[in-house]
């Protein structure tokens, strides 16, 4: 069952008099307890889809339904316990611990001074410890590393206990075992909660792996969405993230440099040495084909060529850069 | 933690209450305490004793109070609007627009009916709109100017216009209307006779009335506009209400006393590092009693000399320190 459609929806910003129209025409679905990253190159309107199902600003044309309803129509209050928002905008209060953070999240059920209810000081303590920041919940935001923070601003989110959250890069600016961990977070809270979330994201490995659904959003081709392995199958993930420099590698998911291959070379050997020689032998200019003049053979003992064995790749290169003919 | 809170509010309205028994028994003329006790209680046969205790240094005391409260709160409201630590009445400007109020309604308007000005309704009622128009123009800017201390410049430069139009129009008004304005601008806590009191306090009330009723929106305003929306908030109207109950507090004040600087910053500040919150349920309460406690205590050390010194000669000294020391401190 879908929990958040658009019909024909143009998204866009106004400016003064201009109008500059980023999206048109889109008509998205997302189901309950899914998890949907939003990929696309900077510039597709990831944030600015992001804004516009959140309500905090208008699309320019068509109308965007949460549980069947106009989400014009609804007010701040509504909207808030709809949906719960973890953007990018920097959060700096002084002397706030990580409780009194996610504490806000329950702002949209108390009443005109704040307090809160036995439920909602449950909620809060269940959304603190959903994040695994249990021990540090009295700290000051202030004594949190960049990724704690992140996680209190999920944990905030989770305190509004709505249907659905919309995060703008929740992994920006954090290292590869946060990255990891939050999206395996909202991953097993997606399925866990059926709460439905979408969050943008520059981490496409990430995102492939821990997504049930994908919204690819190019400049020139609108939104595309599917299952991620169907995009990549479907070469739509190449054809959007295609540049001279680099191509989206199918095999494994990762973006591959696109080096100037001038001279050739044949090898044979080990799977994995044989892939990450083929690496180091790419950003040297070699291409590797069946019936090259030069062979490399692959063994135990290091990388044979013309008889002579190097222990290492860096010896293997050096070597390399002597043959003048290849 | 919330013990800890609730003795520091018992502490403080504690402290408050001794400053103000201070703040009334000392002056320069010396009344024995039990002279003071005496009069409270109607026992006094020493007219002129009662004279000065009841008819000056209790409103004094009074009003010292509701300056201090209305503008440590008017300064942690601004602070929480603009999500910028020196953000105060007296720096944004907001009290010169209070004064250019007072100025027109003084000087500008000789049509006005005497009845009007002399009631006090039509000072504070001036002050009140002057102060709201520049808070509305530094609100506009501040969508613009994200940088805390541009705006605080921009802030002075409103501040600076409300005083040359003040100038310019001393410069051709008539000369007993430009002593009137002087007396006033020159602002002292005793200026609040028991009649403008009658007005100054139910409009004070107020003021804190819809800042008590703005907590909440104020917590939610500390995370940033974007999320305070995604939490319900309504943002335009919150930021009116913040406005009106900013322009009632700083400019009913200052209709009275004259611009009094650097409390409005300081004490929301002070109420932080003593509470170890950001949350307005408690730096509220807290801001009104500390406010208190200090206007109270510039009170009394500008009573020490022989002729008393203005107030806020006294509260910027230790005030403008607290600036630097927070600029300091963003570093």
């Amino acid at each position: 069952m879908s929990i958040v459609e658009t019909s024909h929806l143009s998204i866009g910003y106004l400016k003064g008099k201009s109008r500059t129209l980023v999206q048109s025409d889109l008509n998205l679905e997302l189901n309950n307890g899914e998890m949907v990253c939003l990929i696309g190159p900077n510039g597709s309107g990831k944030t600015t889809l992001l804004r516009t199902l959140a309500g905090l600003q208008k699309p320019l044309r068509g109308d965007v339904k949460i549980k069947n309803k106009l989400i014009s129509e609804l007010s701040q209050q509504e909207k808030a316990l709809e949906i719960a928002l973890v953007l990018t905008d920097k959060v700096q209060i002084e002397n706030a611990t990580v409780r009194d953070i996610v504490t806000l999240g329950q702002l949209p059920y108390t009443h005109w001074l704040g307090g809160l209810t036995d439920e909602g000081r449950e909620k809060v303590d269940e959304a603190i410890s959903m994040v695994h920041l249990k021990q540090k919940a009295n700290y000051y935001l202030n004594e949190l590393s960049d990724g704690e923070r992140q996680r209190v601003m999920i944990a905030k989110a989770l305190a509004q206990d709505t249907p659905l959250i919309f995060l703008d890069e929740p992994t920006a600016h954090l290292d590869l075992p946060n990255r990891v961990e939050i999206m395996l977070l909202l991953h097993r809270l997606a399925h866990k909660t059926q709460k439905s979330i979408i969050l943008s994201t520059h981490e496409l490995d990430l995102a492939l792996q821990a997504a049930d659904r994908i919204w690819l959003m190019s400049e020139t081709d609108g939104v595309i969405c599917g299952v991620p392995e169907d995009l990549v199958i479907d070469g739509s993930f190449n054809r959007i993230f295609q540049s001279e420099v680099y191509y989206f590698n199918a095999t494994n998911g990762n973006f591959s440099m696109n080096y100037p291959l001038t001279k050739e070379l044949s090898l044979s050997g080990d799977k994995t040495r044989l892939y990450w020689t083929l690496r180091a032998l790419a950003r040297s200019g070699f291409y590797v084909t069946a019936n090259a003049r030069t062979h490399i053979n692959i063994t135990e003992k290091g990388w044979e060529v013309n008889g002579e064995i190097s222990p290492t790749i860096e010896d293997l290169l050096l070597k390399l850069a002597t043959f003048t003919e290849i | 933690m919330q013990s800890r809170n609730t003795i520091l509010f018992i502490l403080l309205t504690v402290l408050l209450v001794i400053l103000f028994l201070a703040d009334i028994t000392l002056g320069s003329i010396r009344i024995p305490f039990n002279d003071t006790i005496n009069v409270f209680f109607g026992n006094s046969t020493n007219n002129i004793n009662s004279e000065i205790l009841l008819n000056f240094r209790l409103p004094k005391a009074i009003t010292a109070i509701l300056t201090g409260a209305s503008l440590s709160v008017a300064g942690l409201m601004m602070q929480t609007l603009f999500r910028n630590p020196l953000a105060d009445p007296y720096i944004l400007g907001v009290s010169s627009g209070a004064s250019l109020g007072v100025a027109l309604v003084m000087m500008a308007s000789s049509f006005l009916p005497v009845l009007f000005i002399s009631s006090g309704w039509g000072l504070i009622i001036a002050a009140i709109i002057g102060a709201a128009l520049v808070l509305l123009l530094v609100v506009g800017v501040s969508f613009k100017v994200q940088n805390s201390v541009s705006l605080l410049i921009v802030g002075l430069m409103f501040g600076t216009m409300a005083s040359s139009l003040v100038s310019i129009m001393q410069f051709f008004s008539n000369p007993d209307a430009v002593k009137l304005f002087v007396m006033w601008n020159m602002g002292s806590l005793s200026a609040v006779t028991w009649n403008y009191m009658y007005v100054l306090f139910p409009v004070i009330l107020t003021g804190l009335l819809i800042s008590f009723l703005l907590t909440k929106r104020l917590d939610g305003l500390l995370l940033g506009e974007n999320y305070a929306r995604g939490l319900g908030i309504p943002i335009i109207q919150t930021r009116i209400l913040i406005v009106i109950a900013t322009g009632i507090l700083a400019g009913s004040v200052t209709a009275f006393t004259g611009p009094i600087a650097f409390v409005g910053v300081a004490v929301p500040h002070i109420a932080r590092g003593l509470y170890r919150s950001a949350k307005h349920q408690f730096l509220m309460p807290a801001c009104i009693l500390l406010g208190a406690s200090l206007i109270l205590i510039c009170d009394i050390i500008s009573q020490i000399p022989a002729h008393a010194l203005p107030v806020n000669i006294i509260s910027a000294l230790f005030g403008a320190p607290v600036i630097i020391w927070i600029i300091l401190k963003r570093k």
